[in-house]
């Protein structure tokens, strides 16, 4: 019955809360609002350097292999809309659809990951390197620091898809799911900015 | 006290079964707990932190001596024969200031007393995520760990100052990358017991705990914690980028063409060292609130309590206290006046600057007005919180100069900058924290501490923190510069020279005075006098609604909350406190005067 007799990170209790949203909801909201801040203080300095610094070279986009970073978007909008339909199914009590849009969810984010991998080394191979110059650093550093946030969020998915094949969620019971795909669709907003920052601009 | 709060002596969750003892006390969850860790950590943080700075006075007061006691063991790549090294002296700096301000006083003002006294005064159970809570604080221990093992890295600990500029930051010795690191895990650690001191405050409060019911320290620790979730992350930005500087040679913060030690740094550069200074400040500016935030709400409710009266100008306090966080956020840049700065842009910043002492001024003087008309009882708490009052203020208002972009350019760099923020941090924030420790030790450990001891460590240490900071004042006004290792190497210092021997005295004479606190601590642990469930007749809910010291679950039932928090003196009540969860027709009906307990 309290909140402490199980140990988790984000313990949410059937006791009505003062605000009537649930800890865990409003933790995952104070939370985002860090990344927000943190993701934030990265994006105003590439903005800082890239319009102030004069050896702030951006490569062609040849260089950059804009198409495949396209579908890689896509991909992650694809994954929030799963995302938003394996909550829709849990909610509608329908733990299969729930449990298949997820593993659709969780495949989109490797896809991700995956093309990424591969762009690294063709990042390389084009002489860009995180210390060749500004422009790489940046890439390196803020690509880099969004794929953890997608493993993160793959992680996340993952122990919610487990989780559910044990029939563990229920339309009563379904917050974690929630959190899960809050998390999920910030990550995926985070990179709709990057990627026109990064690859387009 | 029948009648006015049942709380039996058994714990609310008799059905539990009996934790071990290291689920108890070593990896517990219960919040008291987790805040007494938190105190007893940050208070042994302090004490090395203040070691490293009296080592520092050493050198200042007699340049070129050997070091008393400590000296002979230390290594000669710190010290060789007992004289301090000018790098171990820059490292003794850094580490001094990052160890006070993100190990020592932010986890007891803001962890320790938060994690102990909030969830009391709202009436919760425990946190909200209490194992994240748990989490918080091993993650803050590692991160302290690391940062005092840096000085076993070669070439020492970072030595670059706490705020680290770049470029100077980015090519020193391997210290500064652990500096990075064991940030990150404060960092991190900072950030879950903001998540969850939101949460908690905002989800969990009693029955009839209205938001301008909740006590003014509850108040303070969540506009803090706002400002731990909205500002530690930028630093955290820039805590990445220079670590990615100085791993994997990135270029944010190396200008071009930089030349290091006579060689050309091998990256192509064009990076802003300014920006780094930005990211820092931006966090470091709202940090120097999270480092008195807390505090006022100490100030505020040991006051109330010992002049028996409500606080004067309670909603004009919340409300101040929420104007000076939403404007912490726009004055960071008046720390960089003289890094080089378009004049609007330093007008902007001197106007922010100048409407922030506003609110903050209005704090200042609600409390002293709350000392009007109040039958003052000077308890060794009291003593600490009517001490903050001048001192916070002369703390205060020497910042006023330093807001101006005329002025600042003078005294930036000098002493008197380190004046004017000891004033606030050690004579605000630290006198501050003794009132709370004082205050709420009963609470947490059932025992009063002894009150002669009390009094003598306050009068001590008020004069000696006097003698420490208000010499630096006049010294910096005599434009002797900050961070330097040898103080003769200026003619203009040698007139004031004098007072760093003042300066160093008075820091060993705060040594000494903090003998009789450690030594009165640890024996009213075990052999002080017992204390009752209410030791001050205070009316908030951590005193009055939970034995001292609080059972796993703190409360026996649940509460409801029928009044404000500073419901003292009432016409009418049988007693001069109206506990916050009483019913009204208990404290003008039958209720037996307790013989009151001040000292």
């Amino acid at each position: 019955m309290s909140s402490y007799s199980t140990p988790w990170i984000l313990e949410s209790s059937d006791e009505p809360t003062s605000t009537g949203v649930p800890h865990g909801k409003l933790g995952m909201w104070v939370f985002l609002a860090s990344e927000v801040m943190l993701f934030g203080s990265l994006i105003s300095s590439y903005i800082v350097l890239r319009l102030g610094s004069p050896l702030f070279i951006v490569p062609s986009h040849e260089m950059l292999s804009v198409p495949v970073a396209f579908v890689n978007t896509l991909v992650l909008i694809v994954s929030s809309v799963t995302m938003v339909l394996a909550l829709a199914s849990i909610q509608q009590d329908n733990p299969k659809g729930m449990i298949w849009y997820l593993a659709a969810t969780i495949a989109c984010g490797l896809i991700f990951l995956t093309v990424k991998c591969w762009e690294y080394p063709h990042k390389w191979h084009e002489g860009i390197t995180i210390s060749s110059g500004l422009y790489g650093s940046f890439y390196f550093t803020m690509t880099g620091l969004h794929g953890i946030h997608v493993l993160g969020g793959v992680l996340f998915n993952l122990y919610i898809l487990v989780r559910g094949l044990k029939g563990h969620w229920s339309p009563r019971r379904c917050e974690r799911v929630e959190y899960a795909g809050i998390y999920w669709h910030f990550v995926d907003l985070v990179w709709v900015v990057l990627f026109p920052l990064l690859y387009l601009l | 006290m029948e009648g006015v709060a049942v709380h039996p002596k058994a714990g609310a969750h008799e059905t539990h079964p009996e934790l071990s003892f290291v689920r108890k006390y070593i990896f517990s969850t219960d919040h008291k707990v987790i805040g007494i860790q938190y105190m007893i950590t940050s208070l042994l943080f302090l004490l090395s932190g203040f070691t490293m700075m009296l080592l520092m006075r050493w050198q200042l007061a007699y340049p070129g001596h050997v070091l008393p006691i400590i000296g002979r063991f230390l290594p000669d790549t710190m010290a060789p024969g007992g004289v301090m090294l000018p790098e171990f002296y820059n490292q003794l700096g850094a580490m001094h200031g990052t160890i006070m301000v993100f190990l020592g006083v932010v986890p007891l003002g803001v962890s320790a007393f938060g994690n102990f006294v909030l969830p009391l005064q709202i009436g919760a159970k425990d946190m909200a995520f209490p194992f994240l809570n748990m989490l918080s604080y091993w993650i803050f221990l590692v991160g302290g760990i690391l940062m005092l093992s840096s000085f076993a890295m070669p070439g020492g600990a970072a030595q670059s100052g706490w705020t680290s500029y770049s470029p100077l930051a980015d090519l020193a010795p391997p210290g500064q990358t652990m500096w990075l690191i064991a940030m990150t895990f404060i960092i991190t650690s900072s950030l879950f017991g903001a998540i969850n001191f939101i949460t908690t405050t905002m989800n969990m409060r009693a029955k009839g705990m209205t938001w301008m019911r909740l006590p003014f320290f509850v108040w303070c620790q969540f506009v803090t914690a706002i400002l731990l979730v909205l500002a530690f992350p930028v630093l955290q930005g820039g805590a990445i980028l220079q670590l990615m500087d100085r791993v994997a040679k990135a270029n944010f913060f190396i200008p071009a063409n930089l030349i290091f030690g006579g060689v050309p740094v091998e990256q192509p550069g064009g990076g802003n060292p300014l920006l780094w200074q930005h990211l820092f400040w931006f966090l470091a500016h709202p940090e120097v609130y999270v480092l008195l935030l807390p505090e006022f709400g100490i100030v505020a409710e040991v006051l109330a309590n010992g002049t028996r009266k409500p606080l004067f100008g309670f909603k004009e306090l919340v409300i101040s206290l929420c104007s000076i966080g939403v404007l912490s956020f726009i004055v960071w840049a008046h720390h960089m006046f003289l890094s080089g700065m378009r004049t609007d842009v330093t007008k902007f910043f001197t106007v922010t600057t100048m409407l922030i002492s506003i609110p903050s001024v209005m704090v200042l003087t609600c409390f002293l007005l709350s000392l009007r008309g109040g039958s003052i009882h000077f308890t060794t708490p009291m003593l600490f919180a009517i001490a903050f009052l001048p001192l916070f203020g002369i703390g205060g208002l020497t910042g006023l100069p330093l807001g101006f972009t005329p002025t600042d350019i003078y005294l930036h760099d000098t002493l008197y900058v380190i004046g004017h923020f000891h004033y606030v941090v050690v004579t605000g924030s630290l006198i501050a924290l003794f009132a709370g420790i004082y205050y709420w030790f009963p609470k947490m450990f059932g025992r009063r501490m002894n009150v002669f001891w009390g009094k003598v460590h306050f009068w001590v240490s008020v004069i000696a923190m006097n003698g420490i900071f208000f010499p630096m004042l006049i010294q910096g006004m005599a434009g002797v510069l900050r961070r330097q290792y040898d103080p003769t190497a200026q003619v203009h210092n040698l007139p004031s020279l004098g007072l760093n021997k003042v300066m160093t005295w008075s820091a060993i004479l705060l040594a000494v005075a903090q003998i009789p606190f450690i030594l009165n601590f640890f024996i009213s642990l075990f052999k002080g006098e017992k204390s009752t469930d209410n030791p001050w007749n205070a009316t908030t809910l951590d005193m009055a609604a939970c034995p001292s010291p609080p059972p796993h679950g703190n409360f026996a039932g649940d509460l409801t909350v029928h009044r404000g928090p500073y419901e003292y003196s009432v016409p009418g009540h049988k007693t001069d406190w109206s506990p916050q969860h009483v019913p009204e027709d208990q404290l003008t009906g039958r209720m037996q005067q307790q013989p009151a307990q001040q000292e």
